[in-house]
């Protein structure tokens, strides 16, 4: 019996949950040549810490990208919650001061 | 065999290998089991064919004939190919082809690494360069080779099962012919036997890691790097390989 819908036909309409074997998530993140800092260039699956720098290496540094790779399991990286999206950033908005506009930077400092 | 014969046909062997395998490597393009995966194959698909190029680049203008990399890899029919058995061998699942891509891989370096040392500075040059790609492609099939040799008891089955198929296969790469002692009294490339050293530790370590084991006796086929008796699989990968050369001369884009 398949299912209607199955792109399957010989797959059984009704069967147990499938275990699930997908690796990891890991997120990448790349230090280009002349960068200053690790950028976040996006994420992959790997069943491992080494084998998610040699599939960062080939999926995001083909065209010479970076100098230097970092990747962190994804469920290790605690984010902010969008809900409280106002609490956390609003009350900065007002608060032009904290801009360090006011000062004249000369050149030779570079980038800050 | 005068020199330059000689010469040439060493040159053949090395950029069929890399060609043949580099064609074998990019049929996985949009199969492979996983995203990951498809892209790294394709890279090193990618690498081959570049190899190649500077190869039967090289090949064509020591023959003389006005054949360059292109004419030479599209123009040829079987038997003008040099490529070892090994690499003509079909992928079969993924395990198979990377316990194929592993033992090359493990060739490659080991011939590399003597080849930067060439009397011929371009032939020197030319390893100077692939090298760095195949110290990538024989960690990345090493650990694959470890991971699912030492993995689950299916995963172990099969790459024991693809380690039996190809093992008969690897003894080709060591046995000199006059081409090979030419060459290696010219300076131009090792004693392919010194390379068997190298290569058994080297694979020795990864396989022990893999908990998998090397089969029992020392049969090798042989015919491919002479061209006397390449495998049947090596006619089909041509029909495809070849296909639009053959069916629009001399077509470009």
């Amino acid at each position: 019996m398949s299912s209607p819908n199955s792109a399957y036909p010989d797959t059984p309409a009704t069967r147990t949950k499938p275990k699930r074997h997908e690796w990891p998530l890991w997120e990448v993140f790349i230090r280009g040549q002349h960068g200053m800092s690790h950028r976040h260039v996006g994420s992959l699956h790997a069943p491992d810490e080494e084998k998610a720098i040699l599939n960062a290496r080939d999926v995001y540094t083909r065209r010479n990208e970076g100098v230097s790779i970092w990747v962190v399991e994804a469920r290790h990286i605690a984010a902010s919650s969008p809900s409280e999206k106002g609490p956390l950033y609003e009350p900065s908005e007002s608060k032009v001061y904290r801009h360090p506009t006011f000062f004249d930077i000369p050149d030779e400092v570079g980038a800050m | 065999m005068t020199h330059t014969a000689a010469y040439f046909e060493f040159l053949c062997r090395m950029g069929d290998n890399t060609l043949v395998l580099g064609h074998r490597v990019s049929e996985w393009c949009g199969h492979a089991p996983v995203l990951e995966e498809d892209i790294a194959l394709a890279n090193t698909a990618l690498d081959l064919i570049g190899q190649t190029q500077m190869w039967l680049g090289l090949a064509g203008e020591v023959e003389g004939k006005n054949r360059d990399a292109d004419k030479l890899a599209m123009l040829r029919d079987v038997w003008d190919f040099r490529n070892c058995l090994l690499v003509e061998q079909p992928n079969g699942d993924f395990g198979q082809t990377m316990m194929r891509q592993f033992l090359f891989d493990v060739w490659h370096l080991a011939m590399l690494t003597e080849l930067k040392n060439s009397s011929e500075q371009r032939v020197a040059d030319i390893a100077a360069k692939a090298i760095k790609e195949v110290m990538y492609h024989v960690e990345r099939s090493g650990e694959t080779v470890i991971g699912l040799g030492d993995g689950t008891s299916e995963s172990h089955a099969r790459m024991q099962k693809a380690l039996d198929l190809l093992w008969p296969y690897v003894g080709e790469l060591f046995i000199p012919d006059a081409v090979d002692i030419a060459m290696a009294e010219a300076g131009i490339a090792p004693d392919l036997g010194k390379l068997r050293d190298t290569f058994d530790a080297q694979v020795g370590d990864v396989l022990a890691a893999a908990t998998l084991t090397i089969p029992d006796g020392n049969f090798a086929h042989k015919g491919g790097r002479s061209g006397t008796q390449h495998s049947e699989h090596l006619g089909h990968l041509l029909t495809q390989m070849q296909w639009l050369q053959r069916a629009y001369p001399g077509a470009t884009w």
